[in-house]
C-alpha cells in the first residue's frame, strides 16, 4: 500500500472514530459536524474528478450541489403534502429514490453544460460553468412553487429502510458510508484506463490526441460522474439542514468546492475530505470567535497557494506519484 | 509498385499572403523511409501539423491507405495508424516512461472507457508498453517521470509510444535534435530495421543520419518540394546543391 492510500484511510477512519467518541460523550453537535465534513467532502470529492483529475476547474458545481438538494427538497414536499409531482407521480421520503433522481437530474444538466462548456478550456471554461450555475440559481429564486428565495423546508428528514435517520448518529453513518463509496469509485477511476486518459488530458492534451484518443468524449463522462457525486451530497446536505433555499446553487458555494480541494490537495485521494475537515473545523473554532473567520481562512489559503502547493495531503503524503 | 500508404496530392495552405504549402505532393511507400529536408522555415512542420491532422490544409488531398483523412480530427488519424513524434517533445510529464507508453497501447486496445481496472495490474497494458520501451533501449528507466527524463531519452520515448500505437506509417519530426553523436548513431541504426515494419517519413536536419537511412528524398524550399530523388541524385542535383546543401556539400 503506497503512503497515500494509508493516510488517506486514517483520515477516513479518524473521521468515523471522532463521531464514535462523540456519540460516547453524549454531544451530538459534534455527530453533526463530522456529518457536514463527510457531506462537503464528499461534494468535493465529487468536484475533484472533474478538476483534479481532468483538470477542468468547474466554478459551477453549485448547480450539481443544488440540484441534489432540490432534488430532495421537491420530492419530501410533494410526499409531506400528497400532492402528485408530475405525471400523477407521487412524492418520496425514501433516500434511496431521491438520491438517485438527483443524481440522473444532476447528469442531465452536466451533459447540457458540459456538451457547450468543454469545447472552451482555460479561462472561458470557469466563466461558463460560472454562468451556468448563476442561471439555475436565477431560476430557484424565481420559482415560487418550491420557496422562491426563501428556500424549501423539509419537515421530517428523509426515510432510509431500517434505520431511524432522525438519530444524529444514523444519519452521520449513512453519510459516511457514501463517502467511503465516493472515495473508492475516485481511487478505482483514478486509477483505471480511464483516469489515465483523462489524467493525461490533464497534463498534455496533444499528447492524448496524438495516441488516438479524443479528450472530449472523455472529459464529458468525466464532468457528468463529477456532477452526480456532488448531487448526491447536495442532496444528504439538505436532509442534514432540513431545508434547501438557492445558495446551495449560489456561486459562494461552488467556490467553497474549489476551496475545499485546494485545501486538502488537488487531485489526491483524500484531499478534499482532508479539505472539509478543516474548513468545517475553522468555520466552527473561528467561527465562535469572530464572525469575520472567512479571513482568517483566507490567510490560510493564501499560505497554502504560496508554501503549500498540495494541501494537507501534501503535507502528509509528500508529491502524488503515478506509477 | 505497391500503393502508397500515405499519398499527399496538391496540398495548399497559406497564413495571409504566406505560402507555407504551395502545391506539395507526395508519398510514402510500404517499408521505404522518405526523408523530407529543408532549410528552416521551408514549411516542414507546417505539412507535418496538416498530415497529423493538427492544421487543416486549404485545399488539396491526403490519403491513408487510400482513404481520404481529411475530415478526421488528429485521435481519429493516430486511430487509423498515424505514429507521430513531435519536434519538441510532447509527453504527458507526470506519468512514468511507462505509463506513457501504456496510454498509447491503451488506445490502440480502443478502451477508454474502463473505470474500475488498476492499469498498473493489467499486463495486457504493461507487457506490450515494456516491450516497446526496450526496443528503443529505455528499460531501465520506465519508472521515471517523463519530466525527470533527458532530452534524448525523451525523444526515444516518444518512438516507443508510436511503436506502441501499432503505426502503419511512422511521421518522425526530427526525432535526431538535440541527441549527441552516439545517440544518432544508436537511433540510425534502429531506424534502419524500423523501416521493415512501417514506412517512415522523416524530417530531420541531421545529413548524415538522412543520407545513411532515406530511400528517397525531397527537399522542401519555401513551401514546394524542388526535388524528390534517391540519396544520389538529390545530392547532385543542382537546385538543391544551391538551395539547401550550399557549396560544401
Amino acid at each position: 500500500m503506497t503512503r497515500e492510500t494509508s493516510i488517506s484511510i486514517l483520515i477516513v477512519a479518524g473521521l468515523l472514530a471522532a463521531a464514535f467518541i462523540a456519540q460516547a460523550m453524549g454531544e451530538t453537535f459534534y455527530i453533526t459536524l463530522a456529518t457536514r465534513m463527510a457531506i462537503l467532502g464528499l461534494a468535493a470529492t465529487g468536484l475533484n474528478i472533474a478538476l483534479g483529475l481532468g483538470g477542468l476547474v468547474s466554478f459551477g458545481h453549485a448547480a450539481f450541489f443544488g440540484i441534489g438538494g432540490y432534488a430532495a427538497g421537491i420530492l419530501a414536499t410533494h410526499a409531506f403534502n400528497s400532492e402528485p409531482l408530475l405525471f400523477g407521480l407521487p412524492g418520496t421520503n425514501q433516500m434511496i429514490v431521491i438520491w438517485i433522481t438527483g443524481a440522473i437530474a444532476a447528469a442531465l444538466v452536466a451533459v447540457l453544460i458540459g456538451l457547450i462548456s468543454l469545447r472552451t478550456s482555460g479561462v472561458y471554461f470557469i466563466m461558463i460553468t460560472l454562468a451556468f450555475a448563476q442561471m439555475i440559481y436565477y431560476f430557484a429564486i424565481s420559482w415560487p412553487a418550491y420557496g422562491g428565495e426563501d428556500g424549501l423546508s423539509i419537515y421530517v428528514r428523509n426515510a432510509f429502510p431500517g434505520t431511524n435517520t432522525l438519530a444524529p448518529m444514523s444519519f452521520f453513518l449513512i453519510c459516511f458510508a457514501l463517502l467511503t463509496l465516493g472515495l473508492i469509485l475516485f481511487a478505482l477511476m483514478r486509477d483505471s484506463r480511464f483516469g489515465a486518459a483523462l489524467q493525461a488530458g490533464r497534463q498534455n492534451e496533444t499528447r492524448l490526441a496524438a495516441v488516438g484518443i479524443g479528450p472530449f468524449r472523455v472529459r464529458l463522462a468525466a464532468f457528468v460522474i463529477s456532477a452526480m457525486m456532488t448531487a448526491l451530497a447536495g442532496a444528504l446536505f439538505a436532509d442534514l439542514n432540513r431545508f434547501v433555499s438557492p445558495s446551495m446553487f449560489s456561486w459562494h458555494m461552488s467556490g467553497e468546492l474549489i476551496v475545499l480541494i485546494i485545501l486538502g490537495g488537488v487531485g489526491r485521494l483524500a484531499g478534499p475530505l482532508a479539505g472539509a475537515i478543516v474548513y468545517v473545523l475553522f468555520e466552527f473554532a473561528l467561527g465562535g470567535i469572530t464572525e469575520h473567520w472567512q479571513f482568517f481562512l483566507g490567510l490560510i489559503l493564501l499560505a497554502v497557494v504560496l508554501f503549500a502547493r498540495g494541501g494537507v495531503m501534501g503535507l502528509l503524503a509528500g508529491r502524488a506519484r503515478h506509477g | 509498385m505497391a500503393e502508397p500508404i500515405l499519398d499527399i496530392r496538391d496540398l495548399r495552405k497559406s497564413f495571409g499572403a504566406l505560402k507555407a504549402t504551395d502545391g506539395v505532393s507526395l508519398d510514402l511507400k510500404p517499408g521505404e523511409i522518405h526523408a523530407l529536408i529543408g532549410p528552416n522555415g521551408a514549411g516542414k512542420s507546417t505539412l507535418i501539423h496538416q498530415i497529423a491532422g493538427s492544421l487543416q490544409p486549404d485545399s488539396g488531398e491526403i490519403r491513408f491507405e487510400g482513404r481520404d483523412v481529411k475530415p478526421l480530427d488528429v485521435a481519429a488519424r493516430a486511430r487509423l495508424g498515424m505514429g507521430r513524434t513531435f519536434q519538441v517533445s510532447s509527453l504527458a510529464p507526470e506519468f512514468s516512461a511507462l505509463r506513457n507508453v501504456m496510454l498509447a497501447v491503451q488506445a490502440r486496445q480502443g478502451s477508454s472507457f474502463r473505470f474500475f481496472r488498476p492499469v498498473m495490474h493489467d499486463r495486457r497494458l504493461t507487457e506490450p508498453a515494456k516491450e516497446a520501451l526496450a526496443r528503443v533501449g529505455l528499460s531501465d528507466r520506465a519508472d521515471v517521470p517523463a519530466a525527470e527524463l533527458s532530452h534524448g531519452e525523451r525523444r526515444q520515448l516518444e518512438i516507443a509510444i508510436a511503436l506502441a500505437l501499432g503505426a502503419k506509417a511512422f511521421l518522425l519530426d526530427e526525432p535526431m535534435a538535440g541527441m549527441g553523436p552516439e545517440g544518432s548513431q544508436a537511433l540510425t541504426t534502429f531506424l534502419d530495421g524500423l523501416r521493415a515494419e512501417a514506412p517512415i517519413l522523416l524530417i530531420e536536419h541531421d545529413m548524415d543520419a538522412v543520407f545513411a537511412l532515406a530511400d528517397r528524398i525531397s527537399v522542401l524550399v519555401y513551401g514546394r518540394i524542388i526535388a524528390t530523388g534517391t540519396v544520389d541524385e538529390i545530392r547532385n542535383h543542382p537546385a538543391v546543391r544551391e538551395a539547401y546543401l550550399g557549396e560544401g556539400a
